[in-house]
């Protein structure tokens, strides 16, 4: 008799799970999957060239229906199918249209939900955020009527996001918070050039400020008030100031759960029947919005649920490598330097290319590469094992040393 | 030979190699420049500098025009300013108050001119030349033997030689042809044995069987050992002694009592017994010797004496006047013979006659038709720049030479010609550092525009003609002198129009009253007396004397023993050997030693043009022992500041085992112009040899201390920059680059905004930075329409990186973004060659290249490296340096 594993959510972390799982021990689980929105798992990251019209949705799906069938996998997805409870004590999920579904392993992966500003107006119809395929398919219909776009969030998502209406030829303008883009990702040197890159594109920026009032006529947005004091005309708003785990049910449940649901490193919560992976989790204080270490969580829950409970999952060092609108960008480590910090930087404005690395006791602590990230994987080699950079440090920035020359 | 082939000779060193030169474009003055295959000098073989003087006959920085007090004029304005400005002073002061400093580069009939007009028709001896630092220590000596300024030998006596003793000498770098001439004969001679006496391993012991590293000064002792151990031996000719010679025992007598054994000279010199027992015995047992000796020698408080010691042991052993034999003086400049043919020391007369000889002085009077020949001989170069500084010369008249970087105590002769009331320079180059101090600048036919004569250092004599017409208002040296002299009353004399007019005249004063009453003159060319202008245009290479017996010219003087001292006998010369004046004392412990690099020639005004050149040694240096370094805390790379009682420098330091402990060697080429402190002439000390009057340029005690700079930097730029107010500064001309060597110890205001100002506008998207501010580390490049137009390396310590690839960059019309990215490291991208720091300038290979060479092809001698790369077939200057990247034997 096989043993019966049930995952919540069918986005990207519950179904790399999964995937590695049928890999290695394709018998061993008989799997049901829950999924609130109506498609296969696709590839979130690819939303941003949809909205460009570059690619279409049969393009970003990882696994279509087929891919369930042929590996018998049981499929419960649409809104409906939305988990409401879990029953611990029976091991029964149960969804919002009443199917239910019984565990031996129970595997939570609800990722996470935009974070909403509490800003007066909210709610107004053209207010939304980028996450699904749905919010996608909203912002390419108001693109075709509407004018001015907004977008609150100048991190990864509302860049992509602000670019892609661009792209749809609307009037857009980003708003943040920080003084400069990307603050979570780049020093403020970088996030300036990508700022003028992008306003090359078209873009305008209202940075260091945010909205404060979303005023509506008619019931659709119209205009928002900055708390600068000025305001701008709004067709449609994007709100892209971050996302929040999406614990509720995990919380609901009684699992131990704080900004995250709890999980230990062999991925298990504080119910040893029920892993979590992905966004939605927390390990050891940390949380995660980035496909790595997500992929890294679903290979160790993986092994974990066939029995290899040697393989734990570690903290991967933060490091981004991005492409923000055809620009490659990386950055790890500490890339803002502090006390006891050297840094080295190069720039070539012409060809947009910025590279710092900081140096703390001949190490590389940081990096930062802007425009030319071809190097970022032997950087990031340095920082994880700690090489001693000073033989090689002044050249250390135009990439990897050739052979040294025999005497 | 097409219509445009012109055979002239090199204006370098005294080898005086013919070339062929074919003009192909005369206003662009492009030339292709090819050894001479029939001169007898060099058959067809040339060095790094002479193969590189199509890079030097540019107009750039020629002196075009007259100028008066810094106002351009025309010849005439000029002329008359100069003529009435020598008149007022005679006038004043007599014609004692007017002193002319000349040069070994003027052409034989310039240098006859200028001599006439200031020993027969100012009637002053105040005229030295440049030579005077070069070989008046040669001259005395073979005046004080022979009597007469007399070479005996011939470059044919080095092949016919089995032992070749080189005695302060660099022949491998200072006389290449000669040297690779001597190699050759080596090769089909394994029999033949090298002797180098020099404190310094230089390229030329590379080559060397024995290398005595003597002790700074101590050559006379050396030779004196040796004339004691040939007579202790029996290795004396006691025939030619007794028949030819006369002073023997006095010579021999002195010789005993200051090294009188093996041991003590051993001891003295700082040499081993064994060593210096086996350069005796070779002497003594080898009669074909030549001893060849050139400034190491010359340039010294004992310089004559040293001259003597030596010729002292090839008159003992009868080695003189036959072939493969002899004491052979090497000449640093293209005509410093020519200049002791015309008299153009301030102690001699023309055609070889003495100053200080009454019938002389009767003689060329009537010959010149004057009454007013100078009464008595001249100051010598240091004396005279003496007396300017003092005020008692007036005016002074410079041609062809810098003495602000050559002499010896320099700032005195800077400060001597800035407090002189009249300094007129004559010069091709528009910018040295003594034109400069120029109230009148009159500007001379260069090189490629000369016609006229040299004499090299084998006595032959041999054409330079002209390769294109001349730049700007250039005119010739002869052409200026004697425009003067007519104006100031003497046109009867100087009515010259052509140098073969000149030239005449001079071989007639040569044969005017020669051998009379059974005293020959040495210097005897009166066959060309009637030259005629075709036969002058066509004359052939030839050793004088030339007379109407021996009309094609002498190799060898001396075969009949016959001398010209009134008895017809050389002279032994008693020698008691003195070390330097100025000995190390506890401020100043190292004796500094100066001399010539490879591919560069005096104060740099030509062969600094040529980038090639540029290459080898582009920045001053300092070498030093590595006991010493490691003491004085220097490393190879840092600078250093190095002084005198006189004066003070800086310069790159180089550690070599080559440098003996407690000795500094610093080459002399660089000026002002160049560097900002790099000119080695302040701190020699002016102690001059008693006899000839020669510096003793090669033994200054001098000090040695880090120098600290806060900050180094490097700047290779497509235009010249302004960058005066910097501490520390070298310039090099590359090709399509400039580059700066710059250092200081006071803060630079911004590199950053420095290098936006050069771009012209604030914020420039193509000027690159990068910085790593702990290590004070800053560089950046401006990049404009594609093309690299300035990078700057700075960092707060040294070394900067090698400049090898970056300097690739600015030949090339683009630079793909590849180069770009990699510019500021310095380090070509994967693929592309750094060929290393230059090695061959003839073929521009580098070190690297020939490292790599080596290692892959296992290349085994410099044969199968020239096989593979060339380098080292072309002018073979760099065959020392290529044998020491091959392995070890």
């Amino acid at each position: 008799m096989k043993q019966k594993l049930v995952v919540i959510g069918n986005g990207m972390a519950g179904m790399r799970t999964v995937e590695a799982l049928i890999e290695s021990a394709p018998d061993l689980y008989d799997i049901t999957v829950f999924g609130a929105e109506p498609y296969g798992n696709y590839n979130r990251i690819l939303l941003t060239p949809i909205l460009y019209g570059e690619k279409r949705i049969d393009d970003i799906m990882i696994h279509d229906f087929a891919w369930y069938r042929k590996h018998h996998i049981t499929l419960h997805c649409g809104p409906g199918k939305t988990v409401v409870d879990v029953d611990r004590n029976r091991r029964r999920v149960i969804a919002k249209d009443g199917t239910e579904a019984t565990y031996d392993r129970l595997l939570i992966a609800t990722g996470s939900l935009p974070l909403i500003l509490p800003i007066p107006g909210r709610d107004t119809e053209g207010v939304m955020s980028f996450r699904e395929i749905s919010d996608v398919e909203a912002m390419i219909a108001k693109s075709l009527s509407k004018r001015h776009a907004i977008v609150l969030g100048g991190g990864l998502l509302g860049l992509e996001a602000a670019n892609g209406l661009k792209q749809r030829g609307m009037n857009v303008t980003v708003i943040n918070r920080a003084d400069h883009l990307l603050n979570r990702q780049l020093d403020n040197e970088a996030g300036d050039l990508l700022k003028s890159q992008l306003e090359a594109k078209g873009l305008r920026f209202e940075l260091g400020c945010t909205i404060e009032n979303i005023i509506s006529r008619n019931g659709h947005i119209s205009e928002v008030e900055l708390n600068n004091g000025s305001s701008l005309p709004a067709d449609l708003l994007i709100m892209a100031t971050g996302i929040q785990p999406n614990i509720a049910l995990a919380k609901a449940i009684g699992l131990d759960c704080e900004q995250g649901i709890v999980v230990d490193d062999a991925m298990q919560t504080s119910d040893s029947d029920i892993y979590s992976v992905g966004e939605c989790v927390q390990h050891r204080g940390e949380l995660f919005g980035l496909v790595a270490p997500v992929y890294e969580q679903a290979k160790v829950c993986a092994r974990q649920l066939t029995h290899r409970t040697d393989s734990r999952y570690q903290s991967l060092l933060p490091a981004t490598r991005l492409k923000v609108t055809g620009i490659d960008l990386f950055s790890a480590g500490d890339f803002n330097g502090g006390e006891q910090c050297e840094q080295i930087v190069f720039k070539d404005p012409a060809l947009h290319i910025y590279k710092k690395l900081v140096i703390k006791n001949r190490r590389i602590a940081g990096i930062v590469l802007y425009g030319d990230t071809g190097d970022s994987a032997w950087y990031l080699d340095c920082l994880k094992s700690r090489t001693d950079i000073s033989p090689y440090r002044d050249c250390l920035i135009f990439g990897r040393p050739p052979l040294p020359i025999a005497a | 030979m097409n219509e445009k082939t012109i055979k002239t000779t090199c204006p370098y060193c005294g080898v005086g190699c013919g070339i062929v030169a074919t003009v192909d474009d005369a206003i662009g003055h492009q030339v292709t420049i090819q050894g001479d295959p029939d001169h007898p000098s060099n058959f067809g073989k040339l060095c790094s500098k002479g193969s590189a003087l199509g890079d030097t006959v540019s107009v750039e920085n020629r002196l075009l025009y007259p100028e008066v007090h810094g106002i351009p004029c025309d010849w005439n304005t000029a002329l008359d300013t100069v003529a009435d400005g020598l008149t007022s002073v005679i006038r004043q002061y007599g014609p004692d108050a007017i002193a002319f400093y000349v040069s070994g580069q003027l052409l034989t009939e310039d240098y006859y001119v200028v001599n006439k007009f200031m020993k027969g028709f100012i009637g002053s001896a105040n005229i030295d030349t440049n030579s005077r630092l070069c070989m008046s220590s040669a001259v005395t000596g073979y005046k004080r033997a022979f009597g007469a300024d007399a070479v005996p030998c011939s470059y044919e006596d080095l092949e016919a030689a089995e032992l070749i003793v080189l005695t302060g000498s660099n022949t491998a770098w200072c006389h290449p042809v000669v040297f690779q001439r001597i190699l050759r004969t080596k090769e089909n001679n394994p029999a033949l044995k090298i002797v180098v006496i020099d404190p310094r391993r230089t390229a030329t012991c590379d080559s060397a069987d024995l290398h005595l590293a003597i002790k700074p000064g101590m050559d006379g002792l050396l030779f004196n050992g040796l004339l004691a151990y040939l007579a202790q031996n029996d290795a004396l000719d006691k025939n030619y002694i007794a028949a030819h010679t006369e002073d023997f025992e006095w010579a021999l007598q002195s010789a005993r009592s200051s090294a009188g054994s093996i041991e003590r000279v051993a001891q003295d010199c700082g040499l081993s017994v064994a060593d210096v027992e086996k350069f005796f015995d070779w002497f003594a047992n080898t009669g074909k010797t030549v001893t060849v000796y050139s400034q190491g020698i010359n340039q010294s408080a004992s310089g004559s004496d040293k001259c003597n010691a030596i010729i002292n042991c090839h008159l003992a052993t009868g080695r003189i006047g036959k072939p493969g034999m002899g004491p052979f003086s090497f000449t640093g400049q293209p005509n410093a013979m020519g200049g002791r043919e015309v008299g153009g020391l301030a102690n001699t007369l023309a055609a070889h006659m003495e100053l200080d000889n009454p019938e002389h002085i009767d003689r060329v009077a009537r010959f010149w038709q004057t009454d007013r020949i100078a009464p008595r001989p001249g100051l010598k170069a240091v004396e005279l720049f003496d007396a300017i500084d003092a005020g008692t010369i007036k005016a002074v008249w410079i041609i062809a030479t810098n003495p602000v970087v050559t002499l010896p105590d320099a700032d005195k002769v800077k400060n001597a010609l800035k407090r002189c009331n009249l300094v007129i320079v004559s010069d091709c180059i528009k910018n040295t550092d003594t034109v400069d101090l120029a109230h009148i600048r009159l500007p001379a036919a260069g090189w490629s525009e000369k016609d006229g004569t040299v004499t090299n250092m084998e006595r032959r004599i041999s054409r330079q003609r002209p390769l294109f017409p001349f730049s700007g208002l250039a005119k010739p040296d002869w052409w200026i002198i004697s425009q003067v002299a007519a104006r100031m009353g003497f046109k009867h004399a100087f009515d010259y129009r052509s140098s073969a007019d000149i030239f005449r005249e001079h071989a007639a004063l040569s044969g005017f009253e020669n051998n009379r009453e059974g005293q020959p003159r040495d210097f005897d060319i009166s066959a060309f007396a009637d030259l005629t202008e075709g036969a002058y245009d066509r004359l052939q290479p030839v050793q004088w004397p030339v007379t109407k017996m021996d009309p094609n010219g002498t190799a060898r003087l001396f075969a009949d023993g016959k001398f010209y001292t009134p008895s017809r006998k050389a002279r032994f010369i008693a020698i008691r050997p003195r070390p330097p004046v100025n000995k190390p004392d506890p401020n100043y412990p190292f004796t500094l030693n100066t001399g010539r690099l490879r591919d560069q020639w005096h104060t740099m005004t030509r062969t600094g043009l040529s980038a090639k050149l540029n290459a080898h040694k582009p920045e001053p240096f300092v070498e030093i022992h590595p006991l010493d370094a490691a003491r004085y805390h220097l490393q190879t790379h840092d600078l250093a500041t190095i002084s005198s009682l006189w004066g003070n420098m800086i310069a790159r330091v180089v550690v070599t085992e080559n440098q003996q402990p407690g000795s500094l060697f610093v080459p002399m080429h660089w000026t002002a112009q160049l560097t900002s402190r790099g000119r080695v002439g302040v701190l020699v000390n002016p102690v001059v040899d008693p006899h000839s009057g020669q510096p003793e340029s090669k033994q200054t005690p001098a000090a040695i201390t880090p120098y600290r700079a806060i900050w180094y930097a490097m700047v290779l730029s497509r235009s010249p920059l302004m960058l005066d107010d910097i501490e520390y500064r070298v310039t090099v001309k590359g090709n399509d680059f400039i580059r700066y060597e710059l250092a200081d110890r006071t803060p630079f205001p911004s590199w950053r905004d420095w290098l936006k100002s050069l771009s012209g506008e604030s914020n420039n998207p193509h000027c690159l930075e990068y910085s790593d501010p702990e290590r004070g580390v800053y560089r950046s490049a401006l990049i404009i329409d594609g093309r690299l137009e300035v990078c700057l390396f700075v960092s707060s310590t040294p070394p900067l990186p090698e400049t090898g690839w970056l300097e690739t960059l600015f030949a090339q019309p683009q630079i793909n973004k590849e180069e770009r990215l990699r510019l500021l490291s310095a380090l070509p991208p994967e693929g592309q060659e750094d060929c290393g720091r230059l090695v061959c300038s003839c073929f521009n290979v580098g070190e690297k290249s020939i490292a790599k060479a080596i290692r892959e092809f296992n290349l085994a001698n410099v044969e199968q490296i020239g096989q593979r790369l060339s380098a080292g077939t072309g002018c073979g200057s760099c065959l020392p340096e290529l044998k020491r990247f091959l392995p070890r034997q």
